[in-house]
């Protein structure tokens, strides 16, 4: 009887292990398919030999990508997008988080500006009017229009906001009898002891940055202004050769459309996957936190 | 003592005041913006500048294009699907999950279903642009094999919307399971203990104490998903839709795109957003509130 249970068990064991490995080779074929065809020939890749494994192995289209200046450009806007978004996140959703973490009694407004916060979760004046309102604060085609928009990362105030009232009272306390004021008590304390809480937050903004494409379309009327996702948008989804120049067009048939879209994929994915040990650690974390408390 | 106090309140005030001042002028003004639904907006005199009023008009003109009723159907039957789908999926595979006994496998198998979550929708849409086409993609050169007649996933109305939301699915499902998986770990190990000397099997076990333990977490989201009745998801539907399948996969968000930045009508394209942020509003709201009530839910 004992054994017979014992059995059964196993028998869901494998079921459940090969259903799960599935599901996650599923996860990711479509990548490694990428990954294969940008690395094969044009002619295997567009008569469709490629599955898991490059056919007839080359570089052709990564070297056609290396030379297009315009690549390496957008890659410059959305790394400078990407240390100034950061940047500017950060600073922003620890400066917001203290006050708010404060009880009223320390912090009259807080309720007020808690709610001031709270209210852009809920509503939002859509698209027309957020474009118009950047448009006439002159922002477009400038870098801070991919910046400033998003500069208050209000999930990430929350997420901060509830870690810092986590930090036990009696330190702060005891800094502020020592003589140190709340710009020091945020510095020198808070901060420190959170940076798991920073961490996640801006492996959040970094990942938002790098992968928001929308704004840079919109806001960016010269597609020199594209950061990187904006750019492989046009040339990837809508399959626009508008911002090639006449050369590399007619390099272009050298080599296969297919295989030059998918190295651009890939590289447009690597960044995240050369990060994704961090961000499976740190987000994980953070979506427990931020998500569903008690 | 009242001067002292405003003295010491005053550094968490100047902490907060720049984010606060970015957020009146990015997400405050544009609400104030909605007035350009009822102007007939023209962008050179500015927002806020002398415009002409035209009362409802534009609300009217909406309501009365042939297919404005087709979009609000597509925007609410997708988003509803990939709303059950987000629910159901993740919990099961929590479970199944929870279920197994190698770490290794465990961990292997989190790592890998949580990747798509974070790619955009560029690199996915390219993606599934590829391995999708009808003509030379793996998924159509699998099906062949099978014997089946190659399949316009993205091309073709009948096919349009379950792609989207079988894709979103695939997307999300891994990141789902988190949220679940942490709600597992949480129940008394001691309770799995009682019900094995009772003699109660895996499934019992699952039926009676893993599901009921996972309850409050359930409901909770099954709540708070509720605010998205209208979001069918734009960054995906935008990326791999095209004409031949707006009449199955167009959608507010992407109306309002093209009428407002690719005709050029503000006006138009604001009412249709403001209807939209009106009704969202009053979901997410309900939705907090009873999420409050009954799970004891604060956002801080």
């Amino acid at each position: 009887m004992k054994l017979k249970s014992i059995k059964k068990l196993s028998v869901f064991t494998i079921i459940n292990s090969c259903f799960l490995i599935l599901a996650a080779l599923l996860c990711i074929i479509p990548l490694i398919h990428i990954l294969a065809v940008s690395f094969s020939s044009s002619s295997a890749a567009a008569a469709g030999k490629v599955v898991f494994w490059p056919v007839e192995f080359s570089l052709n289209s990564y070297m056609y990508v290396a030379k297009r200046g315009a690549f390496w450009h957008s890659m410059l806007v959305s790394a400078e997008r990407i240390a100034i978004g950061g940047a500017v996140n950060l600073v922003l959703t620890i400066l917001c988080a203290y006050p708010l973490s404060k009880e009223r009694t320390e912090f009259r407004f807080r309720t007020f500006y808690a709610w001031a916060f709270f209210v852009t979760m809920l509503f939002s004046g859509g698209l027309i009017p957020w474009y118009t309102v950047i448009r006439q604060a002159g922002l477009l085609d400038s870098i801070w229009a991919l910046v400033l928009p998003g500069a208050v990362p209000v999930f990430s105030v929350i997420l901060l906001l509830n870690f810092f009232r986590e930090v036990p009272k009696e330190l702060s306390e005891a800094a502020f009898i020592d003589g140190a004021g709340h710009w020091t008590t945020l510095w020198k304390l808070y901060v420190p002891v959170s940076t798991p809480a920073l961490a996640t937050i801006t492996l959040f903004s970094l990942v938002g940055h790098w992968n928001s494409w929308f704004d840079g379309l919109i806001l960016m009327n010269k597609a020199e202004n594209y950061p990187l996702q904006s750019y492989i948008q046009t040339i990837v989804v809508q399959r626009s050769y508008s911002m090639l120049s006449r050369q590399e067009i007619s390099e272009l048939a050298t080599v296969s459309d297919r295989t030059l879209r998918s190295s651009q994929i890939f590289l447009g994915s690597l960044p995240i996957i050369l990060v994704y040990p961090f961000l499976q650690k740190y987000f994980v974390k953070g979506i427990v936190l931020g998500g569903v408390k008690g | 003592m009242k001067n002292l106090n405003i003295k010491k309140q005053l550094p968490l005030h100047l902490m907060i005041l720049p984010g606060f001042i970015l957020l009146l002028i990015f997400s405050y003004l544009p609400m104030a913006g909605i007035v350009i639904a009822f102007q007939k907006f023209i962008p050179a005199k500015g927002l806020f500048g002398p415009q002409k009023w035209i009362g409802l008009d534009n609300f009217k003109y909406v309501l009365d294009l042939p297919n404005f009723g087709s979009v609000i159907w597509n925007t609410i039957s997708i988003a509803v699907m990939k709303i059950i789908l987000g629910l159901v999926i993740p919990i099961i595979f929590a479970i199944l999950i929870n279920e197994v006994t190698s770490n290794t496998l465990k961990r292997s198998v989190q790592t890998l279903i949580y990747l798509p979550h974070f790619l955009s929708w560029v690199v996915l849409g390219g993606i599934l642009i590829d391995i999708l086409s009808p003509s030379g993609g793996i998924v159509n050169g699998l099906l062949n094999s099978i014997g089946i007649e190659p399949i316009f996933f993205l091309g073709d109305n009948k096919w349009f919307p379950a792609t989207m939301v079988l894709t979103e699915t695939w997307k999300e499902f891994g990141y789902g399971t988190i949220i679940y998986l942490a709600a597992i770990t949480g129940i008394d190990p001691s309770l799995y203990e009682a019900a094995r000397i009772d003699g109660a099997n895996r499934w019992k076990q699952t039926l009676n104490i893993t599901l009921p333990g996972m309850k409050m977490v359930i409901v909770l989201l099954m709540v708070l998903s509720l605010g998205n009745l209208l979001n069918a998801g734009f960054d995906q539907i935008f990326n791999l839709y095209s004409p031949p399948v707006y009449q199955s996969g167009d959608i507010i968000d992407t109306f309002v795109y093209r009428i407002g930045l690719l005709d050029a009508q503000y006006g138009v394209a604001t009412a249709v957003g403001l209807f939209k942020s009106v009704v969202s509003f009053t979901l997410i709201s309900v939705s907090y509130f009873f999420a409050y009530k009954f799970a004891d839910y604060r956002i801080f």
